[in-house]
């Protein structure tokens, strides 16, 4: 299997971070595997994690009085948490593997600390982190537009 | 009076005729079969109709036209042919506003279907006073109903044997613009025959261009003599006058080039201000051919039919898609009627969809003028998307 | 152009408002050949006429297959149709998916809803001539689970090795154990070699504009990017003037268009 760091330099949000800086991020991260149906985020709880998935499928969910609704489902090479980021540094959606999951997880806490000490990192990792938001908020619209909704070919 | 008979009266030859013998020449035309059919004064306007004899034509009378004005008048001549182009087309007849396209029957089971082509007949129509604009306008329906893989029966069936009598015009409307849009007001080509009216004092008579074999026979049966080079001098004098005294000019530039590049200007706010999205100007424009089908059944639901109508661009539900329409806006839809006519015409047909008639302008129940439109953009044109 | 009489031999519910129906000709006539994209205008007696997908028949061997929405009155018809009813049938009409321009490369297939009933006869085509073709990869979104088309023939594509397709949904159920999101992040996680695909897109209109960017994001350059269109198309021969886009006739030039061809016409809102 591929190191932290190499994981890291082939996943694309980080594609802007230096040698070193990829580096300082890979000391921070571990390895991790969860099963079926474990949660890797619990909403509502202080968000200190974030991670990267080698190799699985991680559904974000909310708990409905239906039951859990999957909001959104996450693949290999995306990232899940940004929560850590922003005050109040808490989750908002629950994260369940489905089937198992491959994943790096990284000591948001400690790289809070890291990125305010170092600009440059933190400025770049703002950058990686924005870049996923956005494709995010451009997926969300695209939703809300309920585009097959009764607007398509006969 | 002195009839000569000419030996090489073929395509190319000039004749005259004289103003007491056009009934010969409709004579003779209905002779040869031809359903004869040409302008006549009714509902306060000039229309087509059919014609057996001069004095159903409308002779002595003009118009007056401007932006959402019509009007007859009283000429003080006899002039058979002092008029511009009333709101009809000869479309009306080449490319009828209803037509049934085919009926249909149940089979004997309940679940069968047989569908029964609706013949098309060939009228053999003979068109009387067809002007240069009014030929072009013939021509660029044909490029849209003839070539290609399923060329319109219906309409090749009417085109196919028709004879069309052109009149150079010598009265142009006050919405006219032919001579910027290059489609008269002489007749160039398409036509079988064409009549120059000149009346000056006592003399009244037409100069005849013939265009084809088929024009040269009907003439033959007609009382006919030599044309002068007083005379053809004469006949270039009318529609000179008619050139100098052309109601309206499109601005001589690329249209194409002018509208694809302008098609978020704001005037087409401003002409959706105006505009009632009527259809007016497509009913009368003689080169718009949009159509929409209608399927009827009978109570019992054993026999249907398919009617085919006009419709408009102007009409909201012509782009109706399944989300909604595609041009909702009345904004929209004057900019699709105006930039498929005078620009992506172009990119499908070859050339514009404009003749320079004026109808769309004197039809228009607020008075929007095609032409002025045109100057607005080009006078302040705004870059606007790359599209080409 | 008058349509000609084809028996549905069956009918199969697809959605809760979407019926594939299989159509024959009556005995004595040939069955009409509808290239992949290419469609046809379907006739429900005494209430009129619509375009539809075609989404089966390639070849002369199988019934030709007609996907249909029940959204308005002919369609509502159509899909309330039993075997052994006729219905009209005029065509083929229209452009073609380029899949012989693709041969030798990647051919990623996007599709949107009712989207992958064009574009199934297109996935048939490449199937039968696999070999000529380099991966084959299907991107299907949409709606919910309850919406999606060819349920049973997705799961037997998702059997095959030489077949990568995957489904994602707007929203999912409690069932839904799938993925969730939008079309275009199938795109993104899609494995394949831009510089040797060709992208056939069938969809909403935005699905198309976003999977196209998502297309050029990945290298793929826009001249190789084909979508199939949806306009009104009434006469079929482009003579009745209803499915204008700026200068094409979409009956004619399209339905299916090289993306670079229409793109700047779609920037021009009610078009």
């Amino acid at each position: 299997m591929q190191s932290i760091e190499q994981t890291l330099a082939a996943t694309r949000m980080f594609r802007n971070l230096t040698r070193e800086q990829l580096a300082a991020l890979a000391r921070l991260g571990e390895e991790v595997e969860y099963a079926d149906g474990s949660r890797l985020m619990i909403e509502g709880e202080p968000a200190d994690w974030f991670f990267v998935i080698r190799e699985g499928f991680v559904a974000l969910q909310t708990d409905a009085p239906s039951g859990a609704i999957t909001i959104e489902t996450l693949h290999n090479g995306d990232s899940v948490g940004w929560s850590w980021l922003f005050e109040p540094y808490l989750t908002h959606f629950d994260a369940r593997s489905r089937g198992a999951t491959q994943a790096i997880r990284f000591d948001a806490a400690t790289l809070r600390v890291r990125c305010a000490e170092d600009r440059e990192l933190g400025y770049e990792l703002m950058r990686s982190f924005a870049s996923v938001i956005v494709e995010r908020l451009q997926a969300t619209r695209l939703q809300l537009l309920d585009v097959y909704g009764r607007a398509t070919v006969s | 009076m002195n009839v000569i008979v000419q030996s090489e009266l073929g395509p190319g030859a000039t004749v005259i005729v004289d103003r007491s013998a056009l009934d010969s020449l409709l004579a003779a035309i209905a002779a040869q079969g031809y359903h004869v059919v040409g302008p006549t004064v009714g509902d306060g306007a000039i229309v087509y109709g059919d014609v057996s004899s001069s004095a159903e034509l409308p002779v002595g009378w003009s118009d007056e036209q401007d932006g959402g004005t019509y009007r007859l008048r009283r000429r003080d001549d006899q002039a058979v042919f002092g008029y511009a182009v009333g709101p009809q087309s000869w479309k009306q007849f080449l490319h009828p506003p209803n037509l049934r396209l085919w009926r249909a029957r149940r089979g004997e089971d309940g679940t069968g279907l047989e569908i029964l082509e609706e013949p098309t007949p060939s009228p053999r129509y003979a068109f009387i006073g067809v002007r240069s604009c009014e030929l072009h306008a013939i021509a660029i329906q044909d490029q849209v109903f003839l070539p290609g893989a399923h060329p319109d029966r219906a309409y090749a069936a009417r085109r196919e044997d028709i004879l069309l009598v052109a009149v150079n015009c010598g009265e142009p409307g006050g919405t006219c613009f032919c001579v910027s849009m290059d489609t008269g007001p002489k007749a160039s080509s398409g036509y079988d025959l064409a009549l120059t009216e000149v009346l000056d004092g006592e003399r009244h008579h037409f100069v005849v261009e013939v265009g084809t074999d088929r024009g040269a026979l009907v003439l033959a049966d007609v009382p006919h003599r030599a044309a002068h080079d007083a005379d053809l001098a004469a006949a270039a004098e009318v529609t000179a006058g008619a050139v100098a005294r052309m109601g309206r000019e499109m601005p001589a530039v690329d249209l194409r080039a002018l509208l694809l590049a302008n098609y978020e200007h704001p005037r087409w706010d401003d002409v959706a201000e105006r505009c009632l999205t009527c259809g007016n100007c497509t009913m009368v424009c003689p080169t718009c051919f949009c159509t929409s089908v209608e399927d009827t059944a009978d109570l019992a639901g054993d026999e249907a039919e398919r009617w085919r109508r006009w419709d408009s661009c102007f009409s909201l539900s012509f782009s109706h898609l399944t989300g909604g329409d595609a041009r909702s806006s009345s904004r929209s839809r004057y900019r699709q009627w105006m930039t498929h006519k005078l620009a992506t015409w172009v990119d499908q047909f070859g050339t514009s969809g404009c003749v320079g008639c004026g109808r769309c302008i004197t039809w228009c129940p607020v008075g929007i003028d095609i032409t002025e439109e045109v100057s607005a953009i080009l006078s302040n044109p705004t870059p606007s998307a790359d599209a080409t | 152009m008058t349509p000609r009489a084809h028996r549905v031999v069956s009918r199969r519910g697809e959605t809760a408002d979407t019926w594939t129906l299989a159509l024959e000709p009556l005995p004595g006539e040939e069955l009409p050949l509808f290239a992949p994209g290419q469609f046809g205008m379907l006739y429900a007696f005494g209430v009129g006429e619509i375009p539809i997908s075609v989404s089966g028949a390639s070849t002369a061997l199988d019934p030709l297959r007609c996907t249909v929405r029940s959204v308005g009155s002919v369609s509502a018809a159509l899909c309330a149709t039993a075997p052994g009813d006729v219905v009209g049938l005029r065509g083929p009409f229209g452009s073609r998916w380029p899949l012989a321009e693709a041969t030798a490369g990647d051919v990623v297939i996007v599709a949107g809803g009712l989207g992958l009933a064009p574009l199934r006869p297109a996935i048939h085509h490449v199937l039968a001539h696999r070999n000529e073709y380099g991966r084959v990869i299907v991107c299907y979104g949409g709606r919910s689970a309850d919406e999606l088309l060819f349920m049973s023939e997705l799961e037997v594509w998702r059997g095959r090795f030489d077949l990568d397709i995957d489904v994602i949904v707007d929203i999912a159920g409690p069932d839904w154990h799938g993925k969730v999101g939008v079309v275009t992040k199938l795109v993104e996680l899609a494995a394949f070699d831009p510089d040797r695909t060709f992208a056939l897109l069938c969809g909403p209109e935005v699905m198309l504009r976003f999977g196209a960017l998502t297309l050029r994001k990945r290298g793929v350059p826009v001249e190789r990017c084909y979508i199939s269109m949806e306009r009104n198309m009434h006469c079929a021969i482009a003579q009745c003037g209803h499915c204008q886009f700026g200068p094409k006739f979409i009956c004619r030039e399209g339905p299916v268009q090289r993306y670079d061809e229409v793109e700047p016409w779609l920037k021009i809102g009610e078009l």
